[in-house]
């Protein structure tokens, strides 16, 4: 059953900011090969074609969330993106809302660094750990629940996916207010209901978010946004309500 | 000319560097980070398995110790490892895990009662001791006598690391992402910080420290079949080998993992075998228990992982058009299991290979994996040949794993060596040895001469094309420099290495842009890829035994007697094409274990001739000290408190023990 390979054409969205360079779309074309993902047609395209094309892959395994672009317009990990799944020609542009570093290279650190520091995205505890002792129990049923949401590989999937984003820079996004749930879920972290409401309790936070669920279907990891945002908002309603 | 002046620098975003920035900014200095990428997406994320700690908590665990994981690990490191850092490293892994549950990581817990698992293609039930309830779990890994490794499902790596990093921007540490130190700044004798491009602008600075700590990751992509991230080049153990001064050390000692995916080298985890999975060949027959059938699946990787390659060259493969592979069977854990406990190795095997492990088998086969080598550094951390040079993680030879690590065993040293190395750094910042003594002409000297590299690179009249040498070094690698290793063959590998490293100094480049350029990048990273890889080869051709992870097969038996000897490799001026080697011995007469049998593999070491009495005196003290507790016999055997920070010391407890 030998059928030629197809060949693919991948559109990709252009820019170079740093030199003036305006978006504009170029064509690449490459055989597709068995089990190609859009990792190996991009790094080809590089090897071949355009060695200046920039993008951003570290893992090219799905794990550490690098790789986020539009795929086709929708919002995806182009690492585990198998060229298969896909027409002949692939569109490929950078995830917006994140400052554009150049092609397809979008800076999702510095988001996510400001995100972490505006959520105070760590355990606040006032005791200092022994850490000689035999550690506090946790019910194996409550740790794999935290886990669940500390799945996210800040990707940046859902922020490119929020309509409220687009229009509201301020606002924490789907990844932010997931962020806040597992550190509530978390008896480590001493913080009460009234001290996530001082950090997501207007609409820059849970009162922002039109439940439009752009965010839900496009992350890559599958994490309950839906349902998490949907709780927080009911416990922070009930905070504003005191 | 751009400065920056730090306290502490700290080259690596991963779990090693977040960690040792995280101790020495709490001891009062400033830090800053460097790193290539976001530090949540360092290749530690990529861990899965876990984290080797003798909590002893579990029914399985029960009676783990330190003493049995630094017996454990000395084994596995096939004794060439340093003991006395190795005895550090098992007294602080259990604080390591401690405190990280302390910053959040949600470890997996023990549930009280009995549950089914799978052991030895047996269905099994355990039941956990209710004295252990909610305490942290752990699992079978390779080569372990106990179930020691700490979990996080099978996304260890990334909770520890997202933990860590967390950390540090609650200590408001800068992290200066997509940035990339290209040279050490130095004088000779003394570090003074590093050279550093920014890789989206391009921009070469100057940052000044007392204090530069190395924490930038192994170096396996100078191989082409490789579990590793694309970032992880090895340039920070590059620049410290271009110092001339400081020392790489054991740099033939690769450890290939033996299940990647077949053939994209994506790595499924150890855990899959520890939690009971098979590996089978083409006809569906579970092999390993026919060669180790002690440890089957779960002797240690090298060992593994030779074994399936000598099986595959037995004819025994599955046969495909990119090669051979066998099957890793992990269908018997049953969904509820992997759906579980080894999602992300679900997730990886619906998105690269399109099968669901629930039903379908995986096709593997051993890839390289793990760099035991690194820059030489003393138990504390500090680099060798040069003062205020320090290094921590895999990057770092510590020795810990001396010719062969243990699975777990390198996530938890990330976070030990950082706890270390956090406390040596900010002790050093803060005595006369620490204080900054730097000219500017200096700073200058080095800036420019590394700004003349890149130029010389953009518009110099090269004509080499630095993608065909990169592909073309890392196919050397894999092919002559992997798992089965033969005289003549290593011989081709160097003569063709020193050829392209020649060829890479007359590279020349398409794309003119100072900023970001990745075609620049691979320029210049391969050139100085080409001198670990050549570190590699060349130890490797000299290393004429077969320890842990190197094997000659003209040379198949461990020889204590002529190589129980760290190799040692300086590179003293920019034109040479060779390493210069040199040799360090390990002192048997003061091990507290002397070397033996592993327990696995061949039984065929060439004794060394200290051995015999070595093994009579430590039976001697045994005995003599009958009826004393384990630390005072072991304290007997080989002190090492005194490599204890201060902040580390004190007996750790366990469940159901007396401490005493
Ligand atoms: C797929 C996979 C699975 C693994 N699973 C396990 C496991 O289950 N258990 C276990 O114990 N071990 C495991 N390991 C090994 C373990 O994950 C690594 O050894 C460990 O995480 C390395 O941590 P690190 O901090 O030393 O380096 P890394 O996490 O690799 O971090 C290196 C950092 O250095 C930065 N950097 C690199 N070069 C430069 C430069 N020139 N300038 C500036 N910054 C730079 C990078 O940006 C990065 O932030 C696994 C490894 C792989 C590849
Ligand atoms: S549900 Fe909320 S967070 Fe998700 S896309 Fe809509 S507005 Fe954004
Ligand atoms: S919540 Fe999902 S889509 Fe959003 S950043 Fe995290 S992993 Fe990515
Ligand atoms: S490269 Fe890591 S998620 Fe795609």
């Amino acid at each position: 059953m030998s059928t030629s390979p197809r060949i693919l054409t991948l559109r990709v969205l252009r820019s170079s900011p740093a030199e003036g360079e305006a978006p504009h779309w170029e064509d690449f074309r490459v055989e597709e090969a068995e089990g190609m993902t859009l990792f190996l047609a991009l790094t080809e395209v590089r090897e071949r074609l355009a060695p200046s094309l920039q993008f951003d892959f570290v893992c090219r395994a799905g794990i550490c969330g690098s790789c986020g672009m539009l795929i086709d317009g929708k919002p995806g990990l182009a690492c585990c993106a198998l060229t298969r799944d896909h027409g002949s020609t692939i569109t490929l542009a950078p995830l917006p809302v994140f400052e554009l570093i150049g092609d397809l290279s979008v800076n999702t650190g510095k988001w996510m660094r400001g995100t972490a520091e505006r959520l105070e995205t760590w355990i606040h505890s006032e005791a200092q750990p022994d850490l000689t002792a035999v550690e506090p129990r946790m019910e194996p049923e409550l740790a794999e629940a935290i886990y669940e949401l500390d799945r996210c590989i800040e990707c940046g999937c859902c922020v490119a996916g929020c309509g409220t984003l687009r229009m509201r820079e301020e606002f924490v996004g789907a990844i932010g207010l997931n962020k806040i749930a597992r550190f509530r879920l978390d008896p480590r972290d001493e913080r009460s209901d009234e001290d996530f409401y001082d950090l997501i309790g207007d609409d820059t936070g849970v009162f922002g978010c039109m439940s439009l669920l752009g965010c839900h279907d496009v992350c890559p990891k599958g994490l309950p946004l839906q349902t998490q945002i949907a709780f927080l908002r009911r416990k922070m309603v009930a905070v504003g309500l005191k | 000319m751009r400065i920056v002046y730090t306290d502490v620098l700290v080259v690596g975003g991963g779990l090693a560097g977040l960690r040792a920035a995280v101790g020495a900014r709490r001891r009062g200095q400033d830090v800053i980070i460097l790193s290539l990428v976001p530090p949540k997406r360092s290749h530690s994320a990529a861990a899965q398995g876990g984290m080797q700690a003798s909590l002893g908590n579990t029914f399985k665990g029960a009676g783990d110790n330190e003493d049995v994981h630094f017996e454990d690990t000395v084994r596995g490191s096939d004794w060439g490892c340093d003991q006395e850092v190795a005895r550090l490293f098992v007294h602080a892994a259990p604080q390591a895990v401690r405190e990280l549950a302390a910053w959040g990581v949600p470890w997996n817990r023990v549930k009280a009662g009995p549950r089914q698992v799978v052991m030895d293609g047996q269905h099994v039930t355990l039941t956990e001791p209710d004295a252990s309830h909610g305490l942290i779990a752990a699992r079978d890994f390779g080569g372990t006598k106990k179930w020691r490794t700490c979990y996080v499902s099978d996304g260890t790596g990334h909770a520890m690391l997202y933990a860590v990093s967390d950390q540090a921007v609650a200590e408001r540490i800068p992290v200066h992402e997509r940035t990339e130190a290209v040279a050490l700044i130095h004088d000779g004798t003394r570090c003074h910080g590093a050279i550093v491009r920014d890789l989206v602008t391009g921009e070469l600075s100057a940052y000044v420290a007392k204090a530069t700590c190395i924490a930038t990751g192994g170096f396996g992509r100078i191989y082409r079949v490789t579990s590793n991230a694309l970032i992880n080049e090895g340039i920070g153990a590059a620049i410290a080998l271009e110092t001339g001064v400081a020392t790489l050390a054991n740099m033939e000692a690769v450890q290939f993992h033996p299940t990647t995916i077949f053939p994209a080298g994506i790595l499924v985890t150890e855990g899959c075998r520890g939690d009971g999975g098979l590996l089978k060949d083409a006809s569906g027959h579970r092999f390993m228990p026919d060669y180790e059938p002690e440890k089957k699946e779960l002797a240690s990787r090298d060992v593994v992982s030779r074994r399936m390659e000598e099986h595959i060259r037995a004819g025994h493969g599955v046969k495909t058009r990119f090669g051979d592979h066998l099957w890793l069977d992990i269908t018997l854990l049953g969904a509820q299991h992997i759906n579980g406990k080894l999602r992300e190795v679900k997730e990886i095997c619906q998105h690269f290979l399109g099968i669901d492990p629930v039903k379908d088998m995986i096709p593997v086969r051993p890839a390289q994996h793990y760099s035991m080598g690194g820059i030489r550094t003393d138990a504390a951390g500090q680099a060798r040949g040069l003062a205020g040079l320090f290094a921590c993680g895999e990057a770092a030879c510590w020795d810990l794993h001396g010719f062969n690590r243990l699975g777990g065993n390198s996530v938890a040293e990330t976070v030990v060596a950082g706890m270390i190395v956090g406390e040596t750094m900010a002790d050093f910042v803060e005595s006369s040895a620490g204080e900054l003594q730097v000219s500017t002409a200096l700073v200058r000297e080095f800036l420019e001469r590394e700004q003349a590299k890149i130029d010389t690179l953009l518009h110099g009249n090269g004509t080499e094309n630095a993608s065909e040498l990169m592909r073309r070094m890392q196919d050397i690698m894999t092919e002559k420099v992997g798992i089965f290793r033969r005289g003549d063959l290593l011989q081709e590998a160097v003569d063709e290495l020193q050829a392209l490293l020649l060829r890479s100094r007359k590279i020349g480049i398409g794309t003119k842009r100072a900023g970001a350029n990745p075609e620049l990048v691979t320029a210049y990273r391969l050139q100085k890829m080409l001198k670990l890889a050549l570190c590699v080869a060349y130890g490797a051709l000299q290393r004429t035994e077969s320890r842990g992870a190197h094997f000659r097969e003209d040379h198949p038996r461990r020889d204590d007697a002529g190589w129980l000897k760290r190799t040692l490799a300086t590179w003293h001026d920019d034109f040479q094409t060779l390493p210069t080697l040199a040799y360090e011995s390990l002192d048997v007469t003061r091990m507290e274990l002397p070397p033996g049998w592993r327990g696995y593999g061949a039984k065929n070491a060439i004794e060394h001739p200290a051995t015999e009495a070595r093994v009579a005196e430590v039976a001697t003290i045994r005995s003599a000290f009958g009826h004393a507790d384990r630390y005072t016999v072991q304290q007997a055997l080989m002190p090492f408190d005194h490599l204890v920070p201060e902040a580390f010391r004190g007996r750790n407890a366990r469940p159901g023990d007396e401490t005493s």
